[in-house]
């Protein structure tokens, strides 16, 4: 076929195309076609634009001087010296040097409004929303009981009246009793068999959600962080660095379980001050 | 008069009319005339230019129906599985643009096509300028803004991606937060005041907002401007080639053969990615559902973010879980794979062209490219450096990998430690042997014998046969330079 036949047929087409993408625009639209009859019409024109340009120049390739790219002295010189006309004169130097002290200060005033954009960190990092008797409810607000879990189960927990609290998430587990490994100064912290640790990986802050009951080992999701739940919530393997902070736990008279108090330990991600 | 006549007469009239106000024939002239080499490697840099247009162009329309919000409201949008659900205004009109919005699934779908082969188009386009030695002198500043071009090209990414709020780009967000905090001394301040406070917060969708649609958009296109206005003044670089010299350059004249081709690339660009936004699912945040901290059970495994971030996941992943604690301070994990990496890796980027010249001793100015052959060394690096992002690019989906290979994820990242390390070495010796071999034996890779060909006249003598005379079954192929260890021809073929 020759050039101009195919130009044509290739122009028609993404004529037809564009104008079918307008019905199907003013039907109702769809997706799929939508991004066809775009596609279509487009490149049919890139297409033609590409043959045509090819019959457009018989000239084939030109070769030219490139011409010299600067390193002409005389210029150099001349700029250097309008330049330097500006500080000859020993009282404009020192005039020049207040300006600069001027501009400089008035960079560094430039830079306090940063501090506007967020709240000084503080304790915000150190502290989350559990306070001693805070009972554990679910995400829609109802308290988790000692009966609520099959030993192997888990669930999500929240504070009491604190349900959004991003930082104060944990996971419960319920294990047999006795399997549990306590650390020292922990021995009366997992009543029953239900442990709690915050969900927050101490890698990236992932939530640590997956649990496998054979292994009795969470999972952080996004980059393969594993931790023992019998002993403390070490992590095995992965990139985290820390144990899961644990969360002590104790059963109120109606049956219910509730905090003893507060992580002893920042949860989340590590950072400079953690330990401080 | 003929109609077409006609028209020429007005575009005249038109061009004299601009011309008597603002005195454009002197340069129009001297730019029609302008040289641009003709070789395909010199597109993929257009591509990205191309790509980033149709980024502004389908991203205004998006900012038409998208609301930056972090809000809570009850979705009551068309998508049946998420009627009734909480979440951000921000995730709701992502929704209303995918489902609601006439086109806007196209669109958005285009936007996130584009970002993806934007970021791809650099990548090719950085390592054409690598390989050949394009960032020698005069070429270092433009070689700088490159790499600036790219690292805000890679931020926009990850911003506009945070935007929809769905649970996938949530954690990212909550990566990225984590990644600030652990930078040493200042890493609280910097990731409170950079995302208002403690994560999750409602503060950073309006902050990345701005961020995405304006400030980067603004610098990407400033510095896309200096590129391409230092690259006018520098005039191309181009392919050693008989006739062509430091002092010279051969291709064709913007006008009219090259303008046709750039304007006919532009509109496949734009078709290939109006047919891959309307065909080819990308992002679709309606399954990933609303990001809420508080619920975010719901992550599971197989969370991957977009393919660029995808080296700094995958060193997030197989960093061991070491971390530096003394004195009372630390420095905490992700600092060394998700700070520290990135920081080396666009630090050396930046100085590569003094890197070089410290060891090549090679300050001259350079209009010839080198074929990567020409330079083993600084080609094995190349390939070092590039198997290097690429095995932590597969890491990034360790994940994956285990459970489509059924073996544990620890052995999967233990063989990532080790060939992180392992691959980059072996690359950078069998590149640079591969390229010793070629420049030896002057074979292309890719298409048998180069050199120009030479023919045995009747008389006994040999005379060069034209190069665009395509070569016969049976030719007799010579190097251009006697070469001692060659036999001569034999008689009669």
């Amino acid at each position: 076929m020759p050039a101009e036949r195919r130009i044509a047929v290739l122009l028609v087409l993404s004529t037809l195309a564009a104008l079918g993408l307008a019905a199907v625009y003013v039907a109702g639209g769809q997706p799929q076609l939508e991004g066809a009859l775009l596609g279509i019409a487009l490149t049919g024109i890139g297409v033609a634009l590409i043959l045509w340009a090819r019959g457009l120049s018989t000239e084939g390739a030109v070769i030219a001087e490139r011409g010299p790219l600067g390193g002409v002295e005389e210029d150099e010189e001349a700029v250097e010296e309008r330049i330097e006309e500006v500080t000859e004169e020993p009282g404009r130097r020192s005039v020049l040097k207040l300006f600069w002290a001027a501009g400089g200060a008035l960079a560094l005033s430039a830079v306090f409004p940063i501090r506007s954009l967020g709240p000084a960190p503080e304790r915000a990092l150190v502290t989350t929303a559990w306070r001693a008797g805070a009972r554990l409810v679910d995400v829609d607000g109802r308290p988790v009981r000692t009966d609520t879990l099959q030993v192997g189960g888990t669930t999500t927990a929240f504070p009491e009246h604190a349900e959004h609290a991003g930082d104060s998430q944990i996971v419960v587990i319920r294990v047999e009793e006795g399997a549990i490994r306590p650390r020292p100064g922990r021995e009366d912290w997992s009543p029953r068999g239900y442990i709690a640790y915050s969900k927050i990986c101490p890698h990236v802050g992932c939530p640590v959600g997956l649990y496998q009951a054979d292994s009795h080992e969470l999972l952080c999701p996004c980059h393969q962080s594993t931790f023992d739940v019998l002993d403390g919530a070490r992590p095995r393997f992965g990139p985290a660095t820390r144990s899961l902070p644990q969360l002590p736990l104790e059963i109120d008279r109606e049956g219910f379980l509730v905090a003893k108090g507060d992580f002893d330990e920042p949860v989340g991600p590590g950072f400079w001050n953690r330990e401080r | 008069m003929t109609r077409g006549a006609r028209g020429g007469t007005m575009t005249k009239a038109l061009f004299r009319w601009f011309d008597e106000r603002l005195g454009a024939s002197h340069f129009t002239r001297k730019a029609l005339d302008k040289i641009f080499p003709d070789h395909w490697s010199f597109m993929i840099g257009e591509i990205a230019m191309y790509c980033f247009v149709i980024l502004v162009v389908t991203g205004v329309y998006l900012t038409f129906f998208f609301i930056p919000a972090s809000e809570e409201v009850v979705y009551e949008g068309s998508y049946e599985a998420l009627q009734g659900t909480h979440m951000s205004v921000a995730y709701a009109s992502s929704l209303d643009i995918s489902f609601d919005v006439r086109a806007g699934l196209v669109m958005r779908q285009m936007h996130h096509w584009a970002a993806l082969i934007f970021m791809a188009a650099l990548v090719v386009h950085m390592c054409r300028v690598f390989f050949t030695a394009a960032f020698r002198r005069p070429r270092e500043i433009n070689w700088v803004i490159g790499v600036t071009l790219f690292i805000l090209a890679m931020m926009n990414g990850f911003f506009g991606y945070s935007l929809l709020d769905d649970l996938l780009s949530g954690t990212g967000v909550r990566v990225g937060y984590s990644i600030a905090l652990s930078i040493p001394v200042a890493g609280e301040w910097l990731a409170f005041l950079f995302f208002g406070g403690e994560f999750p917060n409602t503060e950073f969708i309006t902050r990345f907002y701005i961020l995405h649609v304006l400030v980067l958009p603004a610098l990407i296109a400033g510095l896309l401007g200096a590129h391409l206005a230092i690259l006018w003044r520098q005039k191309h670089t181009q392919f050693k080639g008989p006739g062509r010299t430091e002092d010279n350059i051969e291709g064709s004249h913007l006008w009219p053969s090259y303008a046709a081709k750039s304007i006919g690339l532009f509109f496949i660009v734009t078709g290939v990615l109006a047919a891959l936004g309307g065909l080819v699912q990308i992002n679709p945040v309606w399954l990933y559902g609303p990001y809420d901290p508080a619920q975010a059970s719901a992550v599971t495994a197989g969370s991957q973010p977009d393919w660029y971030v995808g080296w700094l996941d995958g060193a997030l992943r197989i960093f061991p879980g070491w971390e530096i604690r003394a004195f009372g301070y630390t420095v905490a994990n992700p600092f060394f794979p998700g700070a520290l990496l990135p920081g080396i890796t666009f630090g050396v980027l930046y100085v590569w062209p003094w890197l070089e010249r410290r060891f090549t001793k090679d300050d001259a100015p350079h209009n010839l490219l080198d074929r990567p052959r020409d330079a083993p060394v600084r080609s094995g690096f190349g390939a070092a450096t590039l198997s290097f992002y690429t095995i932590l690019f597969v890491a990034g989906g360790n994940d994956v990998l285990a459970s489509v290979f059924k073996v544990a994820p620890e052995s999967i990242t233990n063989l990532f430690r080790i060939l992180v390390f392992v691959v980059p070495v072996v690359a950078f010796f069998v590149t640079r042997s591969a390229c010793r071999t070629l420049a030896r034996d002057k074979v292309h890779p890719f298409g048998g014998a180069v050199g120009s060909r030479v023919r045995r006249t009747a008389a006994g003598g040999y005379e060069e046969v034209d190069d665009d005379d395509p070569p016969k079954v049976g030719a007799v192929v010579s190097t251009p330079e006697a070469d001692p260890y060659r036999p001569p021809p034999a008689p009669g073929s």
